[in-house]
């Protein structure tokens, strides 16, 4: 009986320490993103979001690095988006159980742990030097592009082998080909799931700082870009800017452009979970 | 029409199959990029200069062993941070959780993988570092301590989500036959279910100190910078320089093909390296643990 009793009380203590520990990771979450709300939200105003940065970024507003920022994604998503839905349907669809598609695993877990910045450097080396793109939109989408794609790929080839193999087999035995039954039927019924995972790619990449580093990024320019072939501002590298590179600056427009990323991330993540809880809901199977 | 249909095919087969092998191509193209770039350092700097303690580019020494320790001390401070919390939120969120508190738990989580990094260095200079460097009294907040904190966040959704998923694939009835023969959840959870889990959960330590070993950053922003060598635990009260944060830091101002600019590729080469390393010990554990379940089931 007092074992009995006993055993229960390390249950309770066991499960309110997981408990703890639950909140220790989950609180800091919430008091950041709060925090950021809380003091950046002073500093939003339609001219903060619409006006090129004054006297050396210390008033004015961010209007450069939004759009910056902007291009960059969608130029990420134009090269990350076919070649990560390529081949996730190759993996899912296609490939034999061989040491080719082996490797080709591997290559991916490796793509997804290669450090940002390497990707810099990396971009830095071929697209700017070698291929000659210079510091420009172009490089520098190349280079978040490389480092999106292993995201894309392994949530869009989840996305694909989640639809049963029945549909196939009934596509298939109807006449369909194997790109018929894929086009018509299989990427129909993933293509929310794949729409997640393409959110979530490219909101890593517009948030990231260190691959753009040298392949795009501008501490500052009077104007916005306009070709792929320009360098341009973008808010996670202004972020970093004007916290330690520029003495002086006032903290509402640190706080302000931080919070416009906070909001981005946000943004981005309701439509990631929307369109997840939408899949599900929608579900034939 | 069957001509047309047949060519269209192989035609959407052939680039498909293109974009399947892509992942490899790049990760041979950024290889390549790294050692063309980094290897002539070895002809160009003795060997007990590259790996000498002394970090000073502009008067030509290029040890990179600060670099590395410096690396190596704040991911190992990330993980006595991301470990015991990510296993624990893990598995409160695995066994534990009533539904509802699941489905607020695992958006949160994945909000914070979504924060830039470059957002939570802001924060670190400017909230967490003053506050500690007050609370313990140190002559500066930018250092390993600052830092591991940081870092231990960042890595925590990556640990988080791949040992939850270890967990949930635990099958049911491992947890039956526990409770069946007496045992009470807790005594279930930490005799066979994380027992069971265990390979999936070293996976989620091993991307979780990719993750964090990866991150720049945050890193250049708190660590603060100086490149020394360790000399006792009191490292993770003063400042450090990763090799993350050498390379962001310097690569914009070097010139192109000399010394500097070599050297900083040679730092990506080793960084390039540990991640291999890390990441492939990560997914051997997976690639073993679905061929064991394999034979059970045949």
């Amino acid at each position: 009986m007092n074992t009995h009793r006993s055993r229960y009380t390390n249950q309770r203590i066991g499960f309110g320490f997981l408990t703890v520990l639950t909140m220790l990771t989950v609180i800091p979450i919430i008091v950041v993103v709060g925090y950021i709300l809380w003091q950046g939200l002073p500093a939003i105003s339609w001219e903060f979001i619409t006006a090129m940065p004054r006297d050396g970024m210390r008033a004015g507003g961010i209007w450069p690095a939004i759009v910056g920022t902007f291009y960059l994604t969608l130029g990420t998503a134009i090269f990350a988006v076919p070649f990560g839905i390529g081949a996730a349907i190759y993996l899912s669809e296609y490939a034999p159980d061989s040491r080719w598609t082996h490797m080709i695993r591997l290559a991916i877990i490796n793509l997804a742990g290669i450090p940002s910045v390497v990707y810099g450097l990396f971009g830095l080396g071929l697209f700017v030097l070698f291929l000659n793109f210079g510091t420009s939109i172009l490089a520098g989408s190349l280079t978040l592009a490389i480092m999106t794609l292993p995201v894309i790929i392994s949530t869009s080839e989840e996305a694909l082998r989640s639809v049963p193999q029945s549909f196939r087999v009934v596509s298939v035995s109807l006449g369909g080909t194997r790109w018929q039954t894929i086009r018509r039927i299989v990427l129909p019924q993933a293509l929310p799931g794949i729409l997640t995972g393409v959110v979530l790619g490219l909101e890593r990449a517009a948030g990231e700082t260190a691959p753009i580093l040298f392949t795009v990024a501008a501490f500052f320019l009077p104007s916005l870009p306009n070709s792929p072939m320009d360098a341009t501002m973008a808010l996670p590298y202004h972020l970093f800017v004007i916290a330690t590179q520029v003495p002086g600056m006032p903290i509402q427009i640190q706080y302000g452009t931080a919070l416009v990323l906070v909001i981005f991330v946000l943004v981005m993540n309701l439509i990631a979970a929307t369109s997840r809880s939408r899949a599900r809901a929608k579900r034939q199977w | 029409m069957q001509t047309t249909l047949n060519l269209r095919e192989r035609l959407i087969t052939g680039l498909i199959k293109t974009s399947g092998y892509s992942a490899v191509v790049f990760v041979l193209l950024i290889f390549y990029f790294l050692l063309e770039a980094g290897l002539p350092i070895l002809g160009e700097v003795p060997f007990r200069n590259l790996f000498s303690d002394r970090w000073y580019p502009i008067e030509d020494y290029f040890g990179i062993l600060p670099l590395i320790s410096g690396s190596l001390v704040v991911t190992i401070g990330a993980l006595i941070v991301a470990f015991p919390l990510g296993l624990g939120t893990a598995i409160y969120i695995a066994e534990i959780a009533p539904r509802w508190v699941r489905e607020v738990l695992k958006p949160l989580v994945e909000l914070l993988a979504g924060l830039p990094s470059v957002m939570l260095g802001f924060l670190g200079i400017i909230v967490l570092s003053p506050l500690l460097r007050r609370l313990l009294d140190l002559p500066t907040g930018l250092s390993a301590l600052t830092a591991s904190l940081l870092l231990g966040f960042i890595s925590l959704p990556t640990i988080v989500s791949v040992a939850e998923d270890a967990l949930d694939a635990v099958p049911k009835s491992y947890r039956d036959a526990a409770l069946a023969v007496g045992a009470t959840e807790w005594q279930t959870i930490w005799r066979v279910t994380v027992p069971a889990a265990r390979s999936g959960i070293f996976t989620a330590v091993m991307l979780g100190v990719g993750r964090a070993i990866g991150e720049t950053m945050t890193v250049m922003m708190v660590a603060g910078n100086a490149p020394v060598l360790p000399t006792g635990l009191d490292i993770f009260l003063s400042p450090v320089r990763t090799m993350t944060a050498t390379i962001a830091a310097e690569m914009g101002e070097v010139a192109q093909d000399s010394t500097h600019y070599h050297v900083l590729f040679f730092v990506g080469i080793t960084l390039f390296l540990f991640s291999l390393i890390v990441n492939v010990t990560a997914s051997l554990v997976i690639f073993r643990q679905t061929r064991r379940s394999e034979r059970i089931l045949s």
